[in-house]
């Protein structure tokens, strides 16, 4: 589903790799957390993943198709494949929350009736089948937040991205956040989570892929937010070198 | 549903720039009318060149009793070296150059002169001696009359060889200078016009940006993100160009026909005709400037 051949990714004038030849396998229907310290290199790698950059080393393959290969043409046809939330939400201020919705199918073509019929049932499944009519600003953090999930899955995509989604939110509302990422994810849906939030991680017992200056250090099968066994499930590079980076 | 949500696009941009847009509408309109202007003064001077080297002729005076100039030596010009002329001009290397060739002897030549100057101080003076005997000759190919100068002023007994089109140089070489003037004066216009479509669309962009960067983010195609600010440029490039259209038009009914054409009786004017063929080219060019400069504006915000 999603795959990384020994990616690095530089940025201009910063000698230090924000990936340093990461490679690793997600496959179809799993649930991952990217933990890691700020700069550690988690949004880099959704980014990569978005293709709103490309490596400057190696290969990436989402959904079967090589990132570097694809023209940036093809590029936005891409994207219908993946939802994306944030942690500030990013809602659109003047559109009612069904509009909201209705924007992403509008921008990609989807007929009246598809809309008509797809953003009431999204709004149901996220939980706010009664504030179609209200307003980001109208809402709490909660459900702003189950807004733009809902905008990030009206289409059925194959991947969710969520970079950092429960970073705005308080604990409580932050688990019902939890359940629904994890009811997406039982639908068949990849969810790749990036969190500081170790409560959570702890908790949901998933694939935990850990991250440390560009380097993956630890993934673990139901890992928890630090590690309690001794990690490294190795990918292309000799066990001994990946304990040294510890 | 995709044609109309691009159209409610298109008319938010335009409402939420106002002034912007009424900034770009009057400078396209300011600019597109001096490149109409500058090609009806094209047409203009094209028209009068027509009409005027239609008439023009090749004067060739003959030598008087009282001339030094060119060839002459105070003797008048005698029969043989006038049949000179004539043969030459008759000859087989200028008989296809020359359409007709009129003699005026002494008499003719002043009576013209009276016609023309009678009444005027000095013009009692005059006798007819005193004024060349002269060959009118009319080209065919008014451009050709150099030849003609050249092969007869060498002639014996011929004071003076004048192409008339050289009165009417300055008048076309002032035309022609206001005419580029009017290019260049268009063509700084139209670099700000330009670069203020390029400004709107960038400043409609940045006040969008929200919308373009989840539209980027959803999957939107670039032609549906781009859609929206290159016809808002179009738009309002094309409403100045309209504008534009109009002013050449009413320059050319009122201005060049009305009131040129009451103080010029005779010189021929460039008509209504002329106006409508530079519409379209005001139109196009535009419509053309504003998608370029608005696609290469907004270009900045579909890198993906």
């Amino acid at each position: 589903m999603i795959r990384f051949d020994q990616v690095t990714k530089l940025y201009k004038g910063n000698a230090r790799p924000a990936l340093n030849s990461v490679s690793l396998e997600i496959l179809r229907g799993e649930f991952v957390f990217l933990v890691g310290a700020s700069g550690s290199g988690k949004s880099s790698f959704l980014r990569l993943v978005l293709r709103e950059e490309q490596p400057s080393r190696g290969q990436i393959h989402v959904l079967g198709q090589d990132l570097g290969r694809l023209s940036s043409r093809k590029v936005p046809f891409f994207r219908r494949n993946l939802g994306v939330v944030f942690q500030d939400f990013r809602l659109l201020p003047q559109k009612s929350v069904f509009d909201n919705v209705a924007f992403t199918l509008q921008v990609i073509g989807k007929s009246k009736g598809f809309i008509q019929e797809a953003v009431p049932d999204v709004l149901k499944m996220v939980g706010l089948a009664g504030k179609a009519s209200r307003l980001p600003h109208e809402l709490s953090g909660g459900e702003q937040q189950r807004v733009a999930i809902a905008r990030a899955i009206v289409n059925k995509p194959a991947i969710l991205l969520a970079d950092e989604p429960t970073g705005n939110l308080d604990p409580s509302t932050s688990a019902g956040i939890m359940t629904l990422l994890e009811r997406i994810s039982q639908g068949g849906t990849t969810v790749i989570m990036a969190t500081h939030d170790a409560g959570i991680v702890d908790q949901m017992k998933r694939r935990v892929i850990e991250l440390v200056s560009g380097q993956v250090v630890r993934d673990e099968r139901q890992g928890g937010y630090q590690t309690q066994t001794l990690p490294v499930q190795s990918f292309g590079a000799p066990a001994g070198a990946r304990a040294e980076t510890l | 549903m995709r044609f109309g949500l691009i159209l409610s696009e298109v008319g938010s941009g335009l409402r939420r720039n106002l002034s912007m847009v009424v900034a770009v509408v009057l400078v396209t309109f300011i600019s597109l009318t001096f490149v109409g202007a500058a090609i009806l003064l094209q047409f203009q001077i094209n028209q009068m060149k027509g009409y005027w080297y239609d008439r023009a002729q090749v004067a060739i005076y003959m030598c008087t009793d009282t001339s030094t100039d060119g060839n002459c030596t105070l003797s008048e010009a005698t029969d043989s070296e006038k049949d000179a002329v004539r043969a030459v001009l008759q000859s087989k290397a200028l008989a296809s150059l020359v359409d007709r060739v009129d003699f005026e002897d002494h008499k003719q030549v002043f009576a013209q002169y009276k016609k023309q100057f009678g009444g005027t101080s000095g013009a009692d003076f005059v006798t007819p001696e005193f004024l060349p005997e002269t060959f009118w000759v009319n080209l065919t190919d008014p451009d050709q009359a150099d030849v003609i100068v050249e092969s007869v002023s060498g002639l014996a007994g011929v004071e003076e060889v004048t192409d008339q089109r050289a009165y009417l140089e300055p008048i076309f070489g002032a035309l022609n200078a206001a005419s580029f003037t009017a290019v260049g004066i268009a063509v700084l216009m139209l670099v700000a016009a330009v670069l203020l479509i390029a400004t709107t669309i960038r400043l409609s962009a940045f006040s969008r940006r929200r919308e373009l960067g989840i539209m980027r983010l959803v999957g939107a195609s670039n032609r549906f993100i781009q859609t929206p600010f290159i016809l808002e440029g179009v738009v309002a490039s094309l409403i100045g160009s309209v504008l534009a259209s109009g002013a050449v038009v009413l320059l050319v009914r009122f201005f060049v026909q009305d009131y040129l054409g009451a103080q010029t009786e005779g010189t021929p004017l460039i008509g209504l005709g002329d106006a409508v063929i530079v519409v379209p080219v005001l139109i196009l060019v535009g419509a053309l400037l504003a998608a370029l400069s608005a696609s290469v504006a907004i270009g900045r915000y579909l890198k993906v």
